[in-house]
């Protein structure tokens, strides 16, 4: 495999406003494609609609900005036809989980070989203000001048719902940890969602506040490690506990707590129970928010399947064009 | 009774086969057709199934039919009225008796007629023929049950399978009144039920003893009849409705090409037997995927046009609504795609079932902005192989979305097909990037001539590009907004699609001294054909103009001196 850099990777000049979570996670992916070594003629971006669908004017790769929502099913079709391409399929919250939730639960449903990648900045941006499928509620926007009256979803949940097999989490402005959770997407051989915690500069300023700094994480986030005890805190002083059906945050050394007691992360497990557990945590129930590799495991792909169905039957049926197909019917000859 | 019947020669005959949904009368119709065509015969066949999932046995709602013509010589239409009624039970007559002609002959089951078939089919008495006004003495009434159950009586089979057998004796008698050779229908049995013999051989035994009903009791019918064959075109045919010569006409399109097909879809009546149908073939490597709904259909579509595949989407009324945001992406993307609206009766679900010519002007005006693209209407339900394979020839040669219209009527009309041979099919020359182009590439750089852009496909080293919802430079690819721009890629697109060469508007009938033009549009044209013949056939002028390519089309019509005469 050739040799990349992200430069190889990078066109143009990005439009985002200045501060813009889109702008690191930019860099974070062009780093991440570099490092993957993957030939830029070989990936494709593909995205729909929205601030962060402008992302693939941004990359030196074949790709599609195309219609909202619908970007999952436009690679989808692209996948199956040439599964030898990369594909990254880049959507926001509203593209993916407003006006594409169909095509994003089917994706997953499917397990089609995509890294689907999810900015999620709780805010419509570009149509300049309105609340959006992951905003709280109550949430106080342009749309909503006295407070949304709905719940949001929350991605991880509507993931595991469609029976996904790989989320992880990332916060744009973390570079080291978005390239790691880009890079275990591309590995991961399935619909791959990460979801990219994201700052909008302008229409929802502080949405990730807890966990946009370095400082932050430390003492808001874990970042959880497939096989490694759920620990986190300034001095990794905290941990994860299982506790009845639910779990707890326990500090290490105290009420004769060890480091032995802590739940070792599991990310390959099949039964995403607590998997779903440590995505859904957040801060306001007292938890750490989860960062890296939550759930990664391997399953069949679509698009390995459907082609290899197309081999098998070849295999199988005696006919392979179309003048060898019309013998199939009940042919009759008039002299 | 051993004495001849006088043998009629008819030109063309209108057979209804109708029954319960479960009566098999379309494999009986669709055998009689068959074996007529063996013998040279035209032959043109429409099914008439119920909108409802499951109507009770016996009620009106539940009758199912399948109308067979057969003509001497070419037969465009399955008819109208019907010379011959097949009615195995009494919901079946009281629905479909209004569609005989005066005289027809009809053909009943007379053991499902009894008290509680003739309340299910709201008689109101046991007088049934005298209710509908019949004249008994066109009837052929017959214990058809009764004779089939007393035929396979040894036969050890159960009376469930027996009672599915009826539907040979209806065949049988028909057969017989109209001169059939048995030999052919029963090779054809044979054939069908190769892998049961024991099945081929009831349903063989039960149509002779329908014929030798027939032959033994005449039938209380004046005389029989005979189809003689006209004008004969020597070849090998087979029966084929109109959604699988669509589906047979992208296979087709797509090997010629050399490219691999993709089909995304999503159920819906009356398109999804082009789904079904090409399902079948992926030993030729065609790929279908059915989509969690009508948008995501043609969203794959168009994700599969883009990495490389000669794509489609299949669809109906309100699934080309659904479609139509994608399909202006496909327009300002300038990818290849097919889309088959096989239209239905609307607005909304409207009649599901049931065809209407009514998606023209959304195919052609129903998206936002200047969406230019090309639409064929096939003409019948062959028609569609070749209209089918053109749509696609048009889309991968000029690099845009082409709609192909075809209807419910000729979607699942069928009639008989001369077997195509690939080479004489026109070549299909997709218009890739070049070498030169190689990392020089850019999108929307146009042939000077033909204005349609190359295609790149992903993979291919040098010519990575992004394509997109946005208005783009036509020089350079970038997002641009630029109103002068904008004007002139909307004219580009127009051009381009103005540029597609498509045949002459073909005039038929008086097309040189004709009183009257009739004008119409692809799946009419068997009904407006034979409506002029008939009109000529009684001394008037008339000429016939049938579009076919309606986006863009010929727009030099050959002279027709049609007057302003009303008629």
């Amino acid at each position: 495999m050739n040799e990349y850099t992200a430069q190889d990777f990078k066109k143009g000049q990005p439009r985002w406003c200045p501060g813009c979570g889109d702008h690191f996670f930019l860099a974070s992916l062009q780093k991440a494609m570099a490092e993957i070594g993957v030939p830029p003629y070989e990936t494709a971006v593909i995205s729909g609609i929205g601030c962060s669908s402008r992302l693939p004017y941004y990359a030196n790769t074949y790709a599609m900005q195309t219609i909202h929502g619908r970007s999952a099913a436009i690679a989808t079709g692209a996948k199956v036809t040439n599964p030898n391409l990369t594909i990254w399929q880049v959507s926001g919250d509203g593209d993916a989980l407003a006006i594409g939730g169909n095509h994003f639960i089917h994706a997953m449903r499917r397990n089609i070989n995509l890294n689907m990648i999810l900015l999620n900045n709780r805010i419509y941006g570009l149509t300049k203000g309105q609340y959006s499928p992951t905003s709280p509620r109550g949430f106080v926007s342009k749309s909503s001048p006295y407070g949304t009256t709905e719940d949001p979803f929350r991605p991880a949940e509507l993931c595991f719902g469609a029976r996904g097999n790989f989320f992880a989490r990332s916060v744009a402005s973390d570079n080291t940890e978005t390239m790691a959770i880009l890079q275990a997407a591309y590995r991961h051989q399935g619909a791959a969602v990460c979801e990219i915690l994201q700052n909008c500069v302008i229409f929802n300023d502080g949405c990730h506040d807890s966990v946009y700094t370095s400082a932050g994480r430390k003492e808001n986030a874990i970042y959880v490690r497939h096989g490694e005890p759920l620990i986190f805190g300034k001095d990794n002083e905290m941990g994860l506990i299982q506790e009845g059906f639910g779990l707890k945050v326990v500090k290490i050394g105290e009420n004769g707590i060890t480091k032995d007691d802590i739940l070792v992360h599991d990310a390959h497990c099949m039964d995403n129970t607590l998997q779903l557990k440590l995505a859904m945590m957040s801060n306001e129930d007292g938890f750490p928010v989860a960062l890296g590799v939550i759930r990664d495991v391997d399953a069949p792909t679509y698009d390995a399947a459907v082609n290899q169905q197309i081999e098998d039957v070849k295999a199988k049926k005696p006919y392979h064009t179309f003048m060898e197909m019309l013998e199939t019917n009940d042919i009759w000859e008039v002299q | 009774m051993n004495e001849q019947l006088e043998v009629k020669e008819l030109d063309n005959v209108v057979i209804h086969f109708s029954g319960d949904s479960g009566d098999g009368m379309q494999l009986a119709g669709n055998i009689f057709s068959t074996v007529s065509a063996t013998v040279g015969n035209g032959i043109s066949t429409f099914p008439d199934y119920p909108a409802d999932i499951r109507a009770p046995q016996g009620s009106l709602t539940g009758v199912s039919g399948f109308q067979v013509r057969i003509g001497s010589g070419r037969v465009l239409t399955p008819g109208d009225k019907c010379d011959v009624l097949v009615a195995m039970n009494a919901a079946a007559l009281k629905m479909q008796y209004h569609y005989c002609k005066p005289q027809a002959t009809i053909i009943i089951d007379t053991d499902s007629f009894g008290p509680r078939d003739l309340q299910k089919a709201e008689f109101k008495s046991d007088d049934y023929l005298g209710e509908m006004g019949i004249d008994p003495d066109r009837v052929v009434a017959c214990p058809i049950t009764k004779m089939v159950k007393d035929c396979l009586a040894d036969t050890g089979m159960d009376n469930k399978s027996i009672l599915k057998c009826r539907n040979m004796f209806a065949l049988g008698l028909v057969s017989w009144l109209f001169n059939r050779d048995l030999e052919l229908i029963n090779n054809f049995l044979r054939e069908k039920f190769r892998k049961k013999p024991a099945i081929a051989e009831a349903n063989i035994k039960v149509v002779e003893a329908g014929y030798n009903y027939g032959n033994n009791v005449h039938a209380s019918v004046p005389n029989t009849y005979r189809i003689e064959t006209k004008v004969k075109v020597p070849g090998r045919y087979m029966d084929i409705t109109g959604n699988k010569a669509t589906a047979y006409g992208l296979m087709a399109a797509a090997e010629k090409a050399g490219l691999r097909l993709f089909l995304g879809s999503y159920p819906i009546t009356p398109a999804t037997d082009i789904l079904h149908e090409l399902a079948k073939h992926k030993s030729m490597g065609v790929t279908t995927v059915q989509c969690e709904d009508e948008i995501a259909g043609c969203a794959s579509a168009i994700g599969a046009a883009f990495a490389g595949a000669l794509a489609a989407t299949s669809t109906s009324g309100p699934g080309i609504c659904l479609k139509s945001e994608a399909l202006n992406l496909a327009v300002i993307d300038e990818l290849p795609l097919v889309v088959v609206d096989v239209q239905r009766g609307g607005p909304s679900t409207g009649l599901p079932t049931k065809s209407e010519q009514t998606d023209l002007l959304q195919v052609l005006y129903g998206r936002n902005g200047e969406s230019p693209m090309p639409v064929i209407a096939a003409t019948s339900p062959t028609d569609c192989f070749d209209a089918a394979y053109h749509a696609c020839k048009i889309a991968l040669e000029h690099m845009t979305p082409v709609v192909l219209l075809t209807d419910a009527f000729i979607a699942n009309g069928s009639s008989a097909w001369r077997l195509p041979d690939i080479n004489d099919l026109p070549e299909i020359h997709p218009h890739y990037a070049t070498e030169e182009q190689k990392y020089k590439y850019s999108p929307y750089k146009r042939d000077p001539e033909t204005l349609v852009r190359y295609w790149a496909i992903p993979g291919q080293e040098g010519y990575t590009h992004i394509l997109g919802g946005l208005e783009k430079d036509g020089e350079t690819g970038a997002i641009s907004t630029d109103p002068e721009n904008h004007d002139l890629m909307d004219h580009l697109r127009w051009d381009k699609v103005a540029r597609i060469p498509v045949p002459d508007l073909e005039v038929l009938g008086d097309k040189d001294d004709a009183d009257l033009l009739i004008v119409g549009f692809g799946s009419t044209y068997g009904h407006l054909y034979s409506a002029m013949e008939e009109l000529r056939a009684a001394g008037h002028k008339i000429a016939l103009a049938q579009f076919k390519y309606i986006n863009h089309c010929r727009r030099t019509l050959p002279k027709c001196s049609a007057s302003t005469r009303k008629w």
